[in-house]
């Protein structure tokens, strides 16, 4: 993984100072409150329902088990003790004070972390493929890229006050799991006839309030252009994108406004126009780069070990956790391995700090000292030898991160809903309790195969609901939390918008409901169709017509 | 008022000129940007420097045209979250060429100042409430860049 050098240590330490500073003048006074939120913003500070919520960047999902221990350390001391993953693979931290806050971000700044723009109007955590580097469906490594983009957006003088948000995801496989189309930016990485690689870019995608899938503004772009292109498109939303409304104001609604071909036009004038040479990305720095992502010293003969097919063969439970938890390596006896942080009994995306030790631990002894976070708020150990992975599963069972049911309707995406966001109009950990308990068949889980249900507490969507193949939106029916449903949607390569199924349900018929919709898709398949499948092909009509007969 | 310029006060040799007064005989004025088309002729004889002041929806594109015959341009931040400016500015200096007094004026605040200064901003004027010694610190709060700007010929890639 990458390691500062003594700029970019330098840079996030006095990063520290300065907002050890700016807290200071804010207690003292001096500072007022709507001066001091954008700054705070930028250091992913919110305040929140109970306490202020801090958002500590995880750099395109990846982490160190000394990191690992270090956010552990930082939930003990300043939290509750625990930390929740966000759907752009970052750690939130609940309880923080706000005294205590340029400490934490001083303990991060000593194992190479920081909370440098994770909120605000301005560039954001750029975000990836968990299996960037180990998938076999991949052209190129995305990650040397993603931090050549998060050195570039670092307190970048032109781009710190955008008129909204702004986030950039970058896969380099075939198959989407960075869900580019829904980023204000989507950079895939293509490879063009004569072998160089660069990117094809998508711009205005976005969820939210109007949620909208990227466009394509750009087939092929040489990767040394990267950052010119960033520029221009970032200047063209900096200089046109609506102040006058927040709710307005994010660039696809610019580019909605604009009109694809007219917006692509305009960011190819100002990339025709902007000194590309001064911003050209040398080969020789995406090597440096690159390096930092080299493969880590694999064992050639790991695929020689048999002990995997014996096991497979006579321990079930073993058997469907390795089919469910565990994904295809581009080494020879090397799998990928999910932590599940999706137990029954616990939030979606939550863990504890013991149980962030016993990661560091488990990612020191089976996968090269490394952990990285996903998109769907699990955990991942990514180069685990197959002959460990029996031990590594007793390890990960005992921990509470071994619960086979990645991929399936219980593997939800949840924001912190009421209970913790003061934005939030409705509850989604105690609807994930009920789905969890009324879902606790694990056969009839595997039948229902590949699902993705996301849960959003209002309609900043932060839990993805519209690209749920299920979604749910929480609302609020005065003072009572409802919940619509809808179905169809989808981040992945043919993203999708979801539509809504009908009018919103009462908390207590959410898990009733979805047991509608599922048994409705189970009576409709045809062979091995999945879910999405089955709704693409058949519409949402009956679904609608089962759910609402019933509740007649 | 409180002005910056290279890390240092300075006083201000600019007379700020409202949307009707008059023109002083002699002197260096800043005047809004819409008496320029409407007094073009007389402000471009006038003995002394000539600068002008825009908003965040005036473009460098429309300045461009009359930049040799300005000394100063003020780009005004009605709220310092608006972040029109900065482009602006680095359009002016990067594109255009403007060599002339690049100046931050309204909703300018400590906490922004070190971004203005990258963007091309020479001149910046601090909102009157704000304290000097913190906004001579802030100036100085980062001694490492990854970006090329006013302050560093080259992104920090080519520096490794």
């Amino acid at each position: 993984m990458y390691r500062y050098d003594a700029h970019d240590q330098q840079i996030v330490d006095e990063r520290v100072a300065q907002f050890r500073d700016q807290t200071r003048r804010f207690l003292a006074g001096e500072l007022g409150e709507e001066e001091f939120r954008p700054l705070r913003l930028m250091n992913g500070l919110y305040l929140q329902r109970h306490a202020p919520m801090l958002r500590v960047a995880i750099p395109y999902g990846l982490l160190s088990s000394a990191q690992l221990r270090s956010l552990a350390h930082i939930a003990r001391t300043y939290d509750k003790g625990y930390g929740h993953i966000s759907t752009r693979q970052n750690i939130q931290f609940n309880w923080p004070r706000l005294e205590q806050v340029p400490d934490i971000l001083a303990e991060l700044a000593a194992v190479q972390m920081h909370a440098i723009q994770t909120s605000g109007n301005c560039i954001r955590n750029t975000t990836s493929d968990q299996l960037a580097g180990v998938a076999p469906d991949e052209l190129a490594d995305p990650r040397p890229y993603c931090e050549i983009i998060r050195q570039w957006s670092t307190l970048h003088p032109e781009f710190s006050y955008l008129p909204r948000k702004f986030k950039i995801a970058v896969t380099g496989a075939q198959s989407d799991r960075a869900a580019i189309q829904v980023h204000d930016i989507g950079l895939q990485l293509v490879a063009d006839s004569s072998g160089e690689i660069g990117f094809r870019v998508l711009v205005g995608g976005g969820l939210g309030r109007a949620p909208m899938v990227g466009v394509t503004v750009r087939e092929f772009l040489p990767r040394g252009d990267l950052l010119s292109y960033l520029e221009a498109i970032l200047r063209t939303y900096n200089r046109l994108g609506r102040r006058d409304n927040m709710h307005k104001a994010r660039i696809k609604i610019l580019v909605k406004a604009t009109g694809a071909a007219r917006f692509a036009e305009l960011v190819e004038a100002e990339f025709a126009q902007l000194d590309r040479a001064a911003l050209a990305l040398p080969d020789a720095e995406i090597e440096r780069v690159q390096a930092f992502f080299a493969p880590p010293a694999y064992e050639a003969d790991a695929a020689e070990d048999t002990s995997l097919a014996d096991r497979l063969e006579h321990d079930v439970a073993f058997a469907r956790w390795y089919r469910r938890n565990t994904v295809a390596h581009k080494q020879p006896g090397y799998r990928a391995v999910y932590v599940s942080l999706k137990a029954p009994d616990q939030p979606p995306g939550d863990l504890t700090a013991a149980q962030m030790e016993t990661l560091a631990a488990l990612a020191d002894a089976y996968s090269f000292g490394e952990v990285r976070t996903t998109h769907q708020q699990n955990l991942l150990l990514a180069d685990v030898r197959q002959a460990d992975l029996p031990a590594l599963w007793e390890a990960l069972a005992a921990a509470g991160f071994a619960q086979p049911n990645i991929g399936t309707l219980t593997d939800m995406i949840a924001c912190p809903g009421l209970d913790f966001c003061s934005l939030a109009n409705a509850g989604t950990l105690d609807i994930a309790a009920q789905i969890n308990q009324r879902f606790d068949d694990l056969d009839y889980l595997y039948d229902l195969g590949d699902i993705r249900l996301n849960m959003s507490g209002c309609m900043n969507a932060c839990g993805h609901h519209h690209v749920g193949h299920i979604g749910i939106l929480g609302v609020d029916k005065k003072g009572e939390s409802w919940y619509q449903i809808q179905l169809g949607g989808s981040s992945a390569n043919e993203a999708s918008l979801g539509k809504v199924l009908g009018p919103s349900v009462p908390a207590e018929r959410v898990a009733d409901t979805l047991a509608e919709v599922l048994a409705t898709y189970v009576a409709l398949r045809e062979g091995e169709e999945s879910f999405l499948e089955t709704v693409r092909r058949v519409g949402i009509a009956p679904f609608k017509d089962r759910v609402y007969a019933e509740a007649c | 008022m409180t002005l910056i310029k290279d890390g240092r006060l300075i006083k201000d040799h600019w007379r700020r000129l409202g949307p009707s007064e008059p023109l002083p005989p002699a002197g260096d004025v800043i005047v809004p940007w819409a008496r320029w088309p409407v007094e073009a002729e007389a402000l471009q004889a006038h003995d002394g420097a000539v600068g002008v002041q825009i908003g965040p929806e005036e473009t460098a594109e429309e300045l461009a045209p009359i930049l040799p015959a300005l000394g100063a341009i003020a780009i005004e931040f009605p709220v310092f979250k608006d972040g029109r400016g900065y482009s602006t500015a680095r359009l002016l200096r990067e594109r255009y060429g403007f060599t002339g007094e690049l100046r931050a004026t309204g909703d300018v605040l400590i906490d922004q100042l070190f971004f203005l200064q990258r963007v091309g901003f020479d001149v910046l004027e601090l909102r009157p409430d704000q304290k000097v010694q913190d906004a001579l610190a802030a100036l100085r709060q980062f001694s490492v860049r990854y970006q090329a700007g006013a302050d560093e010929a080259q992104p920090l890639y080519r520096r490794r």
